[in-house]
């Protein structure tokens, strides 16, 4: 079986506009929770949001491109540049048809389709953009990544709400391991910053009037957020060969599906995606020292995630780190499972594990060592990063740390 | 609360969950109506366009009866009344 390893990293998210600045912000604790910039703001029951601070798009593209992305592809584009600059790996020849582009994304181009859909239905005009639709298409990142790279292989985006991005990043994965590819860029992005879906998350009850506190006592729902993550992949032989740094092994990735609730998550289901992770990795639940939660924030999300880490990991449950990075980029639903992957490969590589912001006070239903307020320093061996999707599908990847003198 | 107002409210809650009026009274509890989480944010929303109030997160997240919805909603609409300049 090929052992497949993460040789880049990119990311852009309120937290950072790229991978320096990203980690900066975590490792100190720092939230990118702000006021909402939407000049609707006013009408909605929560005034905050984790959204990309200080971002240009025409700092990145060309006009002629900015007309054809929306801000979610654009997310996706600027992400996966810079973790191929990073990786600095070549597609050249026969590469090219050797690497596959797996992207998650939630619900694509929202503020193309609220713009376009103002302009039909409130304004009364009779047309919308003709760019309208390939703007709109959740593939459009993962296409433009594979024109601006001349990938040819396989380009495709998976969509399962916010758990999107870990099971286009463990479908990468099994690509890689099974020899149908050799590398691949995945991740995934998102942009859900337009006041009709604002509004439609105002209607779940579940977005938090302050801040995001996930596992704390007094914790009142998630803080949204918006970005894009990638990673590149390719073979522990390829990394090797071509000297190349590497950030972990991708050792496993476990799903599984709830099928109880469309909103309510169960204890069993997130439980048996973290088990097949573990399985898949060959990885005992003592090597892993820290897990990325999926910690939205929520009553609900933070009660049953520790009982399912509690149930999976038994008395080893306790000495595992468990932080909810959310606390400081939001929750970016189609890419939280990317750019929290960013969060727990930079842990692993760096012997840092980020913390959990805004943390107030313990829950004793969230009893986990949930690294509070600041960072520490602690070299894991072994990682996973959780997402957990209403419609009750689960996604959970495991990293191993390339243990140093193997490359 | 008048009547006509529980009566109303009923009515709506029953078109909202699919489930005949006579089943609902004013001492239902959510359980005994097989009501969760999701079906609860539907029925404020009902409530909200219903009778023109707008419903808080966190007085929405202490309601678990009939009752309680409807003395909610209705002071809403008091407190509404009271101020009719007011959003």
């Amino acid at each position: 079986m090929r052992r497949v390893v993460v040789t880049g990293l990119g990311v852009i998210c309120a937290a950072g506009n790229n991978r320096e600045e990203f980690w900066a912000a975590l490792k100190a604790g720092r939230s990118g929770v702000r006021p909402l910039a939407c000049s609707e703001a006013s009408k909605l029951r929560f005034p905050n949001g984790a959204e990309v601070a200080g971002y240009d798009p025409l700092q990145h593209f060309e006009p002629r491109q900015v007309d054809l992305l929306d801000r979610f592809a654009q997310f996706a584009a600027v992400a996966g540049r810079e973790a191929v600059r990073d990786s600095g790996i070549e597609f050249t020849g026969r590469a090219r048809q050797r690497t596959a582009i797996v992207t998650g994304c939630c619900v694509g181009g929202q503020s193309t389709e609220d713009a376009g859909f103002i302009e039909l239905y409130q304004k009364g005009l009779p047309r919308v953009h003709p760019m309208t639709i390939p703007r709109i298409m959740s593939n459009a990142g993962a296409s433009f990544l594979s024109t601006e790279f001349g990938l040819t292989g396989p380009v495709f985006t998976v969509s399962t709400a916010c758990a999107s991005s870990n099971h286009a990043m463990g479908q990468a994965l099994w690509m890689i391991r099974s020899g149908m590819v050799d590398a691949a860029i995945t991740g995934g992005s998102e942009a859900i910053f337009s006041y009709g879906f604002l509004k439609a998350w105002e209607a779940m009850r579940v977005v938090s009037p302050d801040t995001c506190r996930p596992f704390s006592k007094d914790r009142k729902g998630l803080i949204l957020g918006e970005g894009g993550a990638m990673l590149v992949l390719e073979t522990l032989e390829a990394a090797k060969a071509r000297g190349a740094r590497i950030y972990g092994e991708f050792a496993g990735f476990g799903m599984s599906s709830d099928a109880y609730h469309i909103t309510q998550p169960t204890v069993e289901g997130p439980a048996a995606a973290i088990q097949a992770a573990l399985e898949d990795a060959g990885l005992a639940p003592e090597p892993v020292g820290y897990i990325n939660a999926h910690g939205t924030g929520t009553l609900a999300n933070d009660v049953t995630e520790t009982r399912a880490i509690r149930a999976v990991f038994g008395a080893h449950a306790s000495k595992v780190a468990v932080s909810s990075t959310k606390s400081m980029h939001g929750h970016a639903l189609g890419a939280a499972g990317a750019v929290e992957a960013v969060a727990t490969l930079m842990a692993l590589q760096d012997g840092v594990v980020p913390p959990t912001a805004n943390y107030t006070a313990p829950d004793p239903e969230c009893d986990l060592d949930v690294v509070p307020n600041a960072a520490r320093e602690c070299q894991v061996e072994a990682a996973l990063s959780n997402a957990f999707a209403f419609g009750g599908l689960n996604a959970v990847l495991a990293f191993r740390r390339e243990p140093p003198g193997r490359n | 609360m008048p009547d006509d107002f529980v009566q109303r409210l009923i009515q709506c809650i029953a078109k909202t969950q699919h489930i005949p009026a006579e089943n609902i009274t004013i001492d239902s509890s959510f359980e005994q109506l097989g009501i969760d989480s999701l079906d609860g944010i539907n029925i404020l929303f009902a409530l909200e366009n219903e009778f023109g109030v707008n419903i808080p997160d966190n007085a929405a997240q202490q309601v678990k009866t009939i009752r309680d919805m409807a003395q909610g909603v209705y002071q809403l609409m008091e407190a509404q009344q009271a101020q009719p300049q007011a959003q």
